[in-house]
């Protein structure tokens, strides 16, 4: 309690008029608060921190914290961040997204700055569902799935934004569910080391759109089924395709080492124009 | 020579020149070039850099201009500083890739969504490409707010011998930066000139930067009593400074029974066509508009007032004669000529149309 009262106090800001705009049992707050310990831990100024968010209920995050905060348009937080980090290399510049933030409207952004390898590290808070325009589905919404704009059920497959991630070259990848914020905390410190773009999916719930089919306690329902549904890396690689669908596979899924951006920038400047 | 230090674009034609020269010399002047992915990722990563301390800038031309306009609203809602040249071929969609074309101007204006001031400058000469786009740097710092460099593709391409100034001799203006320690900083309170100082992320003055409507800390609001002044000083910031945006050239307007108002590259073959009817005896003379946005329009309305005639030539269906029409009130004749057919208007066309007008 004394350690959350001290964060709070450190790095809530005192002169934004809260509440926050996130529902009872959402699980953004639930990251944001996984992400200040980080911060905490690491010791960072916060003069030296840019937190960007794109657009829904992920993109209200930033408003709250102590740092230099970015509210940026729908989907294109990393193109700004990209900017920010080129302008300014010294920065710790964390982008903060949605799912459809990132992968639908964004999703052209957010292959070419894993590919780019820009020192980012960014967050994707997959709730499956764009929650802040009343529940209509999103890339990662399973088939099937009834929502506000899918009402006879979703037609398209869901994508998996570590895959795409990862085959777009990012340097790390990993997976939590807010549930398991240990392994969360562990995630987005490795992210923060990272010298590359590094991204991490967190798995989230909605609890007031696809909340509604899970019971009258929706929050403790959804949060369960995270836990009971989760596998780690190394208990889904002994499971066939079969057997690993539907599950949630949670923890570091690449890391790797290739030259960011900022370092092949840094070699041009030794060259001479071919053209 | 402006101090630009950020470059992010994407490759379009007739703009991609522009590109390769920055990419050519930015990194060794010191500076930052990056293609990006689209014209959306181009303006978000410039946005970004000015955010992060600097000059930046990025070129397009109308199909990137169009992709461009939720991040100049971006922009001006937040009051990023930036420059974004449009080199105008003729639209719509893909239109007339390779042709010169004057017909964004509107969109120069009104092209992203709400309410919103926008200064855009029209350059008609390799010189005035120069000096206009140094302008659009300071401008957008001085106010800060995105600056539109409106070029037509023949002004684009042109080739012509200037003498470049002394960098001693241009006047270069920063962004005003906060005086005040941190904890005293209100990132968005009117400082009484309309435009509040700006601290760089990094320097030590954390603040919230959003594209809602938002209080003077930069905290989204929906309330009335804070939302109309914010919209209100995002106009008056401008207007209020409209008589330094007076930028144009007269050329024979004293005794003109004909003036002609026109932009870029038409205004050089309507000064030909002008110094010719002169030759002829015709007093016809020429206002040639180096700002477009905002509009002169107590200027223009002076020209309405004492030239019988107005003719405004455009190579579009008629953007600029409509603010003109607006300005004038029926008070004098105002004609058009417009050529959409992807050429250039040439002196002779012009020439004619006073001739006809005159008689």
């Amino acid at each position: 309690m004394r350690e959350t009262t001290h964060l709070v106090h450190k790095y809530l800001r005192s002169s934004k008029r809260f509440p926050h705009i996130w529902c009872a049992g959402c699980g953004i707050g639930i990251f944001m608060q996984s992400l200040i310990r980080v911060i905490d831990q690491k010791e960072y100024s916060k003069d030296d921190v840019v937190l960007i968010s794109g657009i829904g209920c992920s993109g209200r995050l930033p408003v709250y914290v102590d740092f230099n905060t970015l509210h940026t348009t729908h989907g294109r937080a990393l193109t700004f961040a990209t900017g920010i980090k080129l302008a300014k290399p010294r920065l710790k510049v964390i982008a903060i997204m949605g799912d459809g933030d990132a992968i639908a409207i964004g999703g052209n952004h957010f292959i070419h700055a894993a590919r780019r390898n820009v020192e980012i590290a960014s967050f994707v808070i997959n709730n499956q569902v764009y929650g802040m325009t009343g529940g209509q589905c999103s890339p990662t919404t399973p088939d099937g799935t009834i929502t506000a704009s899918s009402p006879y059920g979703n037609l398209e497959p869901d994508f998996n934004i570590c895959r795409l991630a990862e085959a777009a070259g990012a340097t790390f990848v990993g997976r939590a569910t807010v549930y398991h914020t240990r392994l969360l905390e562990q995630l987005i410190g490795k992210a923060f080391e990272k010298k590359g773009f590094a991204m991490v999916e967190v798995v989230s719930q909605c609890v007031t759109y696809p909340g509604r089919t899970f019971g009258p306690d929706p929050a403790v329902a959804m949060m369960k089924w995270q836990r009971d549904n989760s596998i780690t890396v190394a208990q889904a690689s002994k499971l066939s395709e079969a057997e690993r669908q539907g599950k949630i596979e949670i923890g570091i899924l690449v890391d790797k080492e290739r030259p960011t951006y900022h370092e092949e920038y840094q070699k041009l400047l030794r060259k001479k124009p071919k053209v | 020579m402006a101090g630009c230090c950020f470059y992010a674009g994407y490759p379009i034609t007739p703009a991609t020149e522009i590109m390769e020269i920055m990419a050519r010399d930015l990194p060794r002047a010191g500076g930052i070039f990056i293609q990006m992915e689209d014209e959306i990722a181009s303006l978000g990563a410039v946005i970004g850099a000015s955010l992060a301390g600097a000059k930046s800038m990025t070129a397009t031309s109308g199909p990137g201009f169009s992709l461009m306009q939720e991040h100049i609203g971006f922009a001006c809602m937040a009051e990023v500083p930036c420059v974004i040249a449009d080199i105008m071929r003729a639209g719509p969609s893909t239109g007339l890739p390779t042709q010169a074309s004057q017909s964004d101007v509107m969109q120069a204006r009104w092209g992203t969504h709400g309410d919103h001031p926008i200064i855009a400058l029209a350059p008609s000469s390799v010189y005035e490409c120069l000096e206009l786009t140094v302008q659009a740097f300071n401008l957008s710092e001085r106010y800060r707010t995105p600056i539109i460099l409106l070029i037509d593709e023949a002004v684009a391409h042109m080739r012509e011998g200037i003498v470049l100034p002394s960098p001693g001799d241009i006047e270069i203006e920063e962004r005003p930066h906060p005086t005040v320690p941190p904890e005293w900083y209100i990132p968005y309170a009117d400082p009484g000139t309309g435009v509040p100082p700006m601290s760089a992320f990094g320097d030590g003055y954390r603040y919230h930067v959003t594209g809602l409507y938002h209080d003077v800390r930069g905290y989204p609001t929906i309330r009335a009593d804070e939302v109309e002044p914010l919209i209100h000083r995002l106009f008056s910031k401008i207007s209020r400074d409209f008589d330094h945006l007076q930028w144009f050239d007269s050329y024979y307007t004293e005794d003109a029974r004909i003036t002609v108002i026109a932009y870029g590259c038409v205004s050089r073959a309507a000064l030909r066509a002008i110094k010719e009817a002169r030759e002829k005896g015709l007093k016809v003379g020429l206002i040639k508009l180096k700002v477009i946005w905002p509009f002169m329009h107590c200027t223009i309305a002076k020209i309405l007032e004492n030239s019988p005639k107005v003719l405004v030539p455009e190579i579009n269906f008629g953007q600029i004669s409509r603010e003109v029409k607006r300005v004038n009130q029926g008070k004098c004749e105002v004609a058009t000529l417009n050529k959409v057919d992807g050429t250039i208007l040439t002196p002779p066309e012009i020439l004619r149309k006073l001739e006809e007008m005159y008689s």
